[in-house]
């Protein structure tokens, strides 16, 4: 490897060590966070040690056929889901607002009960409707839609449906 | 390795963390109930698993409970929900922005302005834009006025739940009242459809102030008379203080927001705290309670409904003059009047009511404090003119949370009230 090769390899490093980084988390400014399915917990015990007692909300989002190029910050790779977990600091009254990236293939995310029992209704949701599995979670079960439901609601592919009108397109036979 | 081992921050809600048998929360499915349903034998022990609800009069709505009992006792118990589940957050990626507030407002039918209101809030944080100052401060009205129906509505169905069966005529009567007035202003009793992004639908009707302020004649005697019948009652008192206790530390691990959280003494109200709309222009105080008991969580309610009096009180004086909607074009529909007389108006208003207006993309989420605490909207937008992503943070599903530890340990009675002091709307909790 020539020198300048090099010297430009580790500058980009550097870049990538001054990204901000919050938690263990690449932080995008406005108070959202981005983690990895690895940072996650790590980075949501951290955010709690730090003051954010509460988990305000914790949903998905079902990027397949998203219309606009997706907005990622470098360094964030865009997957099909989207985990969005928000924090909340009482004392600071400040708020984060952490996005995930889950992959269709294997859609599992480390459970955020044992920091926030609170968490517990809100996976059991995300697994209703999204089909992602919160590892370790107590009771992983669908919550809204029937046990024995097959398919997951919210998700882009899940067909919507619906109830053909009656005398919309009757023929008249006079 | 979880990671609470090695957590340094112990606080009072190990209780709430719990995950075997004796967790408050019960975790069975309902082909493990039928099991054991089918044979109460197979077990040695007394516990009788007992099913209560959907269709239960004081399960408010459609709240179905698994109960596990030892004799009168609950010792674990689930909150069943779903049965009211129509996809609404799914329906909502069908609407448009215009049309998304008919679709939220049926969430919560007891304070339907509320998700309204942070519906709008969320489309207009990604639109970019501030509504007029009339706006906001009609908006706050009716959020107001919205609140004290609510809480009324609380206050007939908490007395009939615990046997003041009158009550229920009285809260009822004065919720009407109030209910009179939003219909005068929206043209609708509920599921009004009048907060929308960029404004509101309609101006106040000509002579509101002199509605409004036989409103507030009217209801602080009816609450002199619930004091009576109730506060101050000794078989009221018996039969709430010391039921379904939570400690702060205990509602925040459950996320619990609202009444439930103030009741243990914790001061959080987003109108405070994080205000939106005109709040800090406005006096109040934020109502918390003592003990975490429903008889706090009861009068929490019925101090907040005279503190929403009072915040009107102020609206009344310091209603600004101006336009009840943004003048922007891009998400306001002509005058009726100039419908009329210009073909380009005529074509404008078709198109925003049939394409509707694009929003940018991004996300945002806007939360307002509903009765029943944070009520957030979580929106993604891809640039069209229909939410990609809509998702209602409803306090109600999450307050659900708390009743089985608010139950554990307590009678079967004692299990109506803590389900009423609970206060859930399950049109919201289902969505």
């Amino acid at each position: 490897m020539s020198d300048e090769a090099e010297i430009a390899e580790e500058a980009t490093q550097e870049n990538a060590a001054a990204a901000s980084t919050r938690f263990g988390m690449l932080d995008a400014g406005d108070g959202v966070l981005h983690a990895s399915v690895d940072t996650y917990l790590a980075g949501c015990a951290e955010a709690r040690a730090d003051g954010f007692g509460q988990l305000i909300d914790l949903t998905a989002v079902d990027y397949l056929t998203y219309g606009a190029p997706r907005n990622l910050p470098d360094g964030v790779e865009a997957e099909r889901f989207e985990v969005v977990t928000q924090l909340i600091n009482h004392s600071t009254r400040e708020r984060i607002r952490i996005r995930t990236q889950v992959s269709v293939d294997e859609p599992v995310l480390p459970t955020l009960f044992d920091l926030w029992p609170g968490a517990e209704n809100l996976e059991r949701e995300v697994y209703d409707m999204f089909g992602i599995e919160f590892a370790d979670h107590p009771d992983m079960s669908r919550i809204l839609m029937p046990e024995e439901w097959v398919g997951h609601p919210l998700r882009k592919d899940y067909a919507i449906g619906s109830i053909p009108v009656q005398f919309k397109a009757a023929s008249n036979e006079r | 390795m979880t990671v609470t081992e090695n957590d340094e921050t112990i606080d009072g809600a190990e209780r709430v963390r719990r995950r075997g048998d004796d967790a408050a929360v019960l975790r069975l499915s309902e082909a493990e109930a039928a099991m054991i349903g089918a044979d109460p034998s197979a077990s040695d022990d007394e516990r009788v698993l007992l099913n209560m609800g959907p269709s239960h009069p004081s399960t408010h709505g459609v709240l179905r409970l698994m109960l596990e009992m030892e004799g009168e006792t609950i010792l674990r118990s689930k909150p069943v929900v779903g049965y009211l589940h129509t996809g609404m957050e799914k329906q909502a990626e069908q609407l448009t922005f215009l049309q998304g507030c008919t679709n939220v407002t049926r969430m919560d039918y007891a304070s339907p302005l509320f998700t309204e209101l942070a519906f709008s809030l969320a489309t207009e944080k990604l639109l970019g834009i501030d509504v007029p100052e009339r706006a906001v401060w009609i908006r706050m009205l009716m959020s107001e006025l919205n609140r004290m129906s609510s809480h009324l509505l609380f206050m007939a169905t908490n007395g009939m739940d615990l046997g003041a069966v009158s009550m229920m005529i009285y809260g009822w009567r004065e919720r009407e009242e109030v209910l009179r007035f939003l219909e005068k202003v929206t043209g609708l009793r509920m599921n009004h459809n009048y907060i929308r992004p960029g404004g509101v639908a309609a101006d106040l009707p000509d002579g509101w102030q002199a509605d409004v302020e036989r409103l507030l004649e009217l209801i602080p005697p009816r609450l002199e008379e619930y004091d009576i019948l109730m506060t101050g009652q000794p078989i009221w008192r018996e039969r709430l203080q010391g039921v379904g206790v939570l400690n702060a530390d205990e509602a925040l691990a459950l996320s619990a927001t609202g009444p439930i959280l103030r009741s243990t003494g914790y001061a959080w109200d987003l109108r405070r705290d994080e205000p939106y709309l005109a709040y800090p222009d406005v006096d109040f105080d934020v109502i918390v309670g003592s003990y975490g008991d429903s008889y706090d969580r009861y009068a929490i309610r019925l101090n907040e409904i005279r503190e929403s009096m009072r915040i009107v009180e102020q609206i009344l004086d310091r209603m600004p003059s101006g336009d009840y909607r943004i003048q922007d074009k891009k998400v306001t529909p002509p005058p009726r009047v100039r419908i009329d007389e210009s073909m380009e108006a005529l074509i404008h208003h078709f198109k925003i009511f049939t394409e509707g207006f694009k929003v940018p993309e991004g996300e945002a989420y806007a939360a307002v404090e509903s009765p029943r605490g944070e009520l957030g909207v979580y929106m993604v937008s891809d640039g069209s003119s229909t939410p990609y992503r809509m998702h209602v943070r409803g306090p109600s599903y999450i307050n659900l949370q708390t009743m089985p530890h608010l139950m554990q340990g307590g009678l079967i009675a004692d299990g109506v009230a803590i389900i009423s002091s609970v206060d859930p709307i399950m049109g919201e909790v289902d969505r």
